[in-house]
């Protein structure tokens, strides 16, 4: 059963990434992103991470898709098409990501993963929120306190660039 | 770890993706497409570390960090760029890459 929806998913990851580069139509694009990211919320839900896949949804799904459509609405006529690639950046870019799949995926086949049995740790929010916050050996504290700056700069920084010049 | 599936098959799938994510940035010429394009590369990213860290060190959490840490810097990226991407439409009414070429010379 599990793996049934395991294999709906990544056909929906996929078929929608791939439609997600190749469509016409821009807006449609960030429609078929928003499905691929809820697919993937979708796996890490049946990796039992239900907080990571919470964050998905909302940061991803919630936050950058609607980002990008606004700033599609803002700069784009929605019904004008994407201009035409010429069949040769289509050719080379084909060749060049086929050769990656198939560099990577023999590599893969070739190396021997030894799935570990031992007891997966406490995955609840209780159990993520003291990891975050500990700052004994296994804590995150100092990434958790360098992304709160990070976040505060980008956003400082995307008021400043977006923000109209003084006539 | 899911019932039935190696961890070959959500590697498998999250290299193709990785690599179509990487097929738009190549072809693509609108800035937000391309942008898409990056949010792929990353979301594949971040399902390899989680099935690394769920398949052969389940007893740490160092994976699931990393994914939550990727998310949001991506989240403080994608703001980042729409920025610049609106204040490039604002000076030239275009956003394609082949016509910002004014710092190219």
């Amino acid at each position: 059963m599990e793996a049934i929806i395991f294999y709906i998913l990544s056909i929906v990851i996929l078929v929608f990434s791939v439609l997600t580069v190749t469509t016409k139509k821009i807006l449609r694009a960030a429609v078929y992103l928003l499905f691929v990211l809820g697919a993937t919320a979708g796996i890490y839900f049946m990796f039992n991470y239900n907080f990571l896949a919470a964050v998905q949804l909302t940061v991803y799904a919630g936050g950058i898709v609607v980002l990008i459509i606004f700033s599609i609405l803002l700069t784009h006529q929605i019904n004008t098409n994407l201009d035409k690639i010429n069949v040769k950046k289509i050719a080379l870019g084909i060749m060049s990501s086929g050769l990656g799949i198939f560099l990577v995926l023999s590599t893969l086949n070739n190396f021997q993963f030894v799935a570990s049995n031992n007891q997966a740790t406490d995955s609840s929010i209780h159990g993520i929120g003291r990891t975050l916050l500990s700052y004994s050996d296994n804590g995150y504290i100092l990434p958790f306190e360098v992304i709160s700056v990070l976040l505060l700069a980008a956003m400082i920084g995307a008021i400043v660039i977006a923000k109209k010049e003084e006539a | 770890m899911i019932e039935g599936i190696s961890i070959y098959y959500i590697l498998t799938m999250s290299t193709i993706m990785f690599f179509i994510g990487a097929y738009g940035f190549l072809t693509r010429k609108n800035l937000i497409t391309m942008l898409m394009s990056i949010e792929l590369i990353l979301n594949a990213v971040n399902i390899n570390f989680v099935a690394f860290n769920k398949y052969l060190y389940p007893e740490n959490m160092q994976g699931h960090f990393f994914s939550m840490f990727i998310i949001g810097i991506a989240a403080a990226e994608a703001a980042v760029a729409i920025a610049i991407i609106i204040n490039i439409y604002r000076n030239i009414q275009n956003i394609d890459v082949e016509n910002i070429d004014q710092m190219k010379y």
